[in-house]
């Protein structure tokens, strides 16, 4: 049992990550991610509503029957996401105001239905629970990555400590200003799937036809 | 007049939702891979967002806003933090009415949309819209303009990209890179594209 | 494989439906209620930081102040009066222009902010010299830049005519261009620039179009590459040094001053 559960934790992690493999929660990992801090705080919020979702989804899905199943999850984690918004807004005000409407976002976010629609409604509340953890951790592992390029590359710094002194503060360091602009996140995210599918090329995607090449035409 | 030209002309290329906020990004990577099934996707995007956005903005201004229950006499109620969870009960049921409308006046787009319809309803650009709306303080005038720019500046993006990945069929890419990875890299370079906009207006 | 045997009746969904709402709602009321004091003394915070931002604006002309030694009042902007009645304390500049009781609805022509509302009252910052004279007059002003709110602190000298710092304490434009805004290099050019020329004509401005005009002594550069940016600062100071801003105010500080001796 324990094994499994261990499987269940840290599958989603690169075997299954919700970024680079299932297309879940991408608009909160391009839009956050030019600074470190506010990727951390993100991913935080992310875990715990995944956890929470997923253990309630599963605590009730013996009762809830199909034709409100859908509605019943979104209040479930749009009521999670609310409380932690509220959370963010008396203990971090001022992250809390620079990650603005993606709090909200997470609502919609779509890790946290796919999970809770996808397992936590068919599996037992610690499965769901590690399971909401597991694409959480996931979700932040990509996360820090391109919050770390971008905050480095982009201003010199990491967490808002100056590594690097920009010129424009007298140092010698040129900032990459491309790194805090929205494509950057795209490209970065592209070459950490790159990277990840040569390490697991099970991974790869076969293309949908090949061509035929013109030796064979001229047979 | 002006302004809401500017705004309509912002809210597509300029604030683009797609390529510039990341917004809806699972649908846009995900339902790209043909023309006909990204315009639809599109269309289905477009309506909704024209709907629930001067419609949320409605529900925000006399129900939810700090002080705006005084019709009622209620001036000092703050319902504000109830915002998220009405926007998206408004559009759960806006997607329902949309696809029982659809189904038995025009089923030809109904069939065409097929799936994507009820996908909607967790697309984060709908919601986005609307959260957008709530932070920049728009009138109703200008919520019907910006539902409407910022639906077709997604179904715009989205088409294009399924135009792009199309072509790109006939292209040698690394093995890593085929499909996703690629497609990152695309929507990458259409969002460095659509920054070239900024000059406008 | 589903486990799910829940049956499927209207009853039942409308039970499950109303129960969860039911819970849901107690936690986000508890919450929010619960919450509240910490998120005002969050607000309060920052307000109080924001103004330690104008004491480095301060610094840097020279003179070194704590939160203390400035003297806030309340501003009533039509008629430019102290408005004693309010609480300075407890003021908020922003709750107040969103409310239609405490706000005015600026006329589409006059809006070169683009704030198309502005409150009826300001939380304006005065430093005055032993001789009780009046020396800077700290003003709050917000525009609409290219993609954010712009706000900043405008320090103006007792003579209510020649700036003395201009100072960025929120805003989210582009990095690299318009959000350079906030380098010490350009905030250093609105120092001892006159706002109005020698008739009282508002002329204070950012040079926005290439070419020498008769008034771009009043004026800064922009910068390359951020126009909108530009744009949006030139209207902000434009705005709140004008007739709906708080040119009422800033002359009725002039002839009490003048009338002071």
């Amino acid at each position: 049992m324990q094994g499994s559960n261990w499987r269940i934790l840290t599958r989603p992690l690169i075997d299954e990550n919700p970024l680079t493999l299932q297309i879940l929660g991408i608009c909160s990992a391009l839009a956050i991610t030019t600074s470190l801090d506010t990727a951390l705080l993100m991913s935080v919020v992310v875990v715990c509503v995944l956890a929470c979702g997923s253990a309630a989804v599963s605590l009730i899905r013996r009762q809830l029957p199909r034709s409100v199943r859908i509605i019943v999850q979104i209040t479930i984690i749009a009521t999670l996401v609310i409380v932690v918004d509220q959370i963010l807004q008396a203990f971090a005000y001022e992250l809390s105001k620079r990650l603005s409407v993606f709090v909200g976002l997470i609502i919609t976010n779509c890790i946290v239905l796919g999970r809770a629609e996808g397992y936590a409604m068919h599996n037992g509340v610690v499965a769901s629970t590690l399971d909401g953890i597991g694409n959480g951790l996931g979700y932040a592992l990509i996360l820090i990555i391109v919050g770390a390029i971008r905050e480095f590359f982009g201003k010199g710094s990491l967490l808002n400590v100056q590594i690097l002194l920009p010129v424009s503060q007298g140092g010698g360091f040129e900032p990459l200003h491309l790194m805090l602009l929205p494509p950057s996140a795209f490209f970065i995210i592209g070459g950490i799937i790159w990277y990840i599918r040569r390490k697991r090329p099970q991974q790869v995607e076969e293309p949908e036809f090949t061509l035929r090449s013109p030796r064979q035409e001229a047979k | 007049m002006n302004a809401l030209l500017e705004l309509l002309l912002r809210s597509v290329f300029l604030d683009n939702l797609a390529l510039s906020f990341f917004l809806g990004m699972c649908t846009f990577l995900a339902v790209s891979k043909r023309v006909d099934t990204a315009f639809g996707v599109g269309l289905a995007m477009l309506v909704v967002q024209t709907v629930t956005i001067p419609l949320n903005n409605l529900i925000y201004t006399w129900l939810l806003a700090p002080g705006a229950l005084a019709w009622a006499g209620l001036g000092e109620v703050d319902l504000s933090f109830l915002r998220l969870i009405a926007f998206i009960g408004v559009i759960a049921a806006m997607v329902q009415v949309l696809e029982m409308t659809l189904e038995f006046h025009v089923p030809k787009l109904y069939r065409a949309l097929g799936i994507f319809l009820p996908l909607i309803t967790v697309n984060c650009a709908i919601l986005g819209g609307s959260l957008f709306m709530v932070e920049r303080s728009y009138s109703f005038t200008e919520s019907v303009v910006y539902g409407f720019g910022s639906g077709l500046g997604w179904a715009l993006a989205i088409v294009m990209f399924a135009a792009i990945r199309e072509r790109l069929k006939y292209a040698d890419i690394p093995q890593g890179l085929q499909g996703l990875g690629m497609n990152f890299i695309v929507a990458g370079i259409m969002s460095l594209g659509f920054m070239a906009f900024a000059g406008m207006g | 494989m589903s486990e799910t045997i829940a049956i499927d009746s209207t009853r039942r969904a409308l039970g499950v439906a109303l129960t969860v709402a039911f819970v849901c709602a107690l936690l986000v009321s508890a919450v929010a209620v619960g919450l509240r004091p910490l998120q005002k003394a969050n607000v309060e915070a920052e307000r109080i930081a924001q103004l330690e931002l104008v004491l480095v604006a301060l610094s840097d002309i020279g003179r070194s102040l704590s939160v203390d030694g400035l003297e806030a009042r309340i501003v009533e902007l039509g008629s430019g009066v102290y408005d004693d009645a309010i609480d300075v304390a407890t003021f908020d500049a922003a709750a107040a222009a969103g409310k239609p009781g405490t706000s005015d609805a600026i006329p589409a022509d006059l809006d070169v902010a683009g704030i198309k509302r502005r409150a009826q009252h300001a939380r304006v910052y005065l430093v005055r010299n032993p001789a009780d004279r009046i020396e800077l007059i700290i003003l709050p002003v917000y525009g609409r830049g290219y993609q954010s709110t712009l706000r900043a602190w405008l320090v103006l000298d007792g003579d209510t005519r020649t700036v003395r710092a201009l100072k960025f304490y929120q805003h989210g434009e582009t990095p690299g261009v318009g959000a350079r805004i906030d380098e010490p290099a350009w905030e250093a050019q609105w120092r001892d620039l006159s706002a109005y020329d020698d008739d009282g004509v508002l002329r204070i401005g950012v040079r926005l179009h290439a070419g020498a005009d008769d008034y771009s002594a009043y004026k800064v550069d922009g910068i390359s590459g951020a126009t909108r940016t530009a744009q949006g600062v030139d209207g902000m100071m434009r705005f709140w040094l004008g007739e709906f801003g708080f040119a009422p105010y800033l002359r009725r500080i002039h002839e009490e001053q003048a009338d002071a001796g």
